[in-house]
């Protein structure tokens, strides 16, 4: 009986989700990055899963009304940008350049790089999108054959090493503008950047939050030319 | 409710138009794009969207977790690809963060 109640999908979805709490609650207390609790959640789940023999696709077939609910979550992104769209008044030239600009480096560069390594086309479409915020880069990567997993650790990784690296990579290259700063931490390292940035100031922050969304979209539709002509 | 609505009429059109287009930019995507549009426009109001869209941005973090999950069998791909993963992720933050804010300080310098 104690079997058929693990493996139905109502209790995967509530452990998944009495887990998050649980990490929430963690992360709180500690405010390490790597406490995470997404990252926490994740893990625990795993231990949980390989303890008891229960596979990925089960796992991931309890869990898929959690799908469905990050859809939503990418539409609801287009309320983000409403709210800080409002910002940008009379810069409009500098937020389109430098979203253009963020973006064509992001892509290229990782992309070249990787070829330079010789690695395999589904590595290169899971970790192109890297600078932008997970939702959409598993939007822009899923449906053109990435790894979801692959792409969630590296858009984390990356979102965490800008945080950190980003403000001294600012100073060294000479970018003293504050609304410069944030908007490169966002084009850079999506949500965790952003965060980042809202500690430097308000205006960092908010700036940040409008890059972020934007070389999102601007990564979707970039992302299928570069695929198409690069590799 | 009329927030939950205005999301899901987003996404609806957004995958029919994603349809149209070869799948060219997944559904989800321009229905953010419609989102955005219609509130501007004032189709929508942002009032009525504010709650659930909080909510869902608020909770995200909770979404990725069946993804990370998916280590479970795609890790080897990512420790066979450690160096490239590496070298990669690191040098084009870095560019990322140069390119980008050199731009930006650029235009908005000249504009004044």
């Amino acid at each position: 009986m104690i079997e058929t109640i693990i493996n139905s999908d109502i209790f995967l979805l509530t452990l998944t989700i009495a887990l998050y709490l649980l990490g929430g609650a963690i992360f709180r207390r500690t405010h390490i990055v790597f406490m995470h609790p997404t990252l926490l959640t994740a893990a625990a789940i795993i231990a949980f899963l390989s303890l008891l023999d229960i596979d990925y696709a089960t796992y991931r077939e309890a869990t898929s009304i959690i799908d469905f609910a990050l859809g939503l979550a990418v539409v609801a992104l287009g309320y983000l940008m409403y709210e800080q769209s409002e910002k940008i008044r009379g810069r409009e030239k500098a937020v389109f350049a430098a979203t253009l600009a963020g973006t064509v480096i992001g892509l290229l560069s990782v992309v070249l790089i990787a070829q330079a390594f010789g690695t395999e086309r589904e590595i290169i479409t899971s970790i192109a999108p890297k600078s932008v915020t997970v939702p959409i880069a598993i939007a822009v990567a899923e449906p053109r054959g990435g790894l979801v997993a692959v792409t969630s650790v590296v858009v984390f990784c990356t979102g965490i090493l800008g945080s950190i690296i980003g403000p001294t990579v600012l100073s060294m290259s000479g970018v003293k503008d504050p609304l410069a700063k944030g908007f490169a931490l966002g084009a850079a390292s999506h949500g965790i950047g952003t965060a980042r940035a809202i500690e430097l100031g308000a205006i960092e922050g908010a700036m940040a939050g409008l890059a972020m969304a934007l070389t999102g979209v601007a990564t979707a539709v970039l992302f299928p030319i570069v695929e198409k002509y690069l590799y | 409710m009329q927030g939950l609505f205005c999301i899901l009429i987003c996404w609806v059109v957004g995958n029919a138009v994603s349809y149209l287009i070869d799948g060219y930019v997944s559904g989800n995507i321009i229905g953010m794009l419609l989102m955005f549009i219609c509130l501007k426009f004032k189709v929508f109001n942002p009032e009525a969207v504010r709650p659930v869209a909080k909510f869902l941005l608020g909770t995200m973090a909770l979404f990725f977790v069946p993804f990370g999950v998916g280590l479970m069998v795609s890790y080897r791909e990512i420790l066979d690809n450690t160096a490239a993963i590496v070298v990669a992720t690191v040098v084009s933050t870095i560019a990322v963060i140069v390119g980008a804010g050199w731009v930006f300080q650029l235009l908005n310098r000249s504009k004044r």
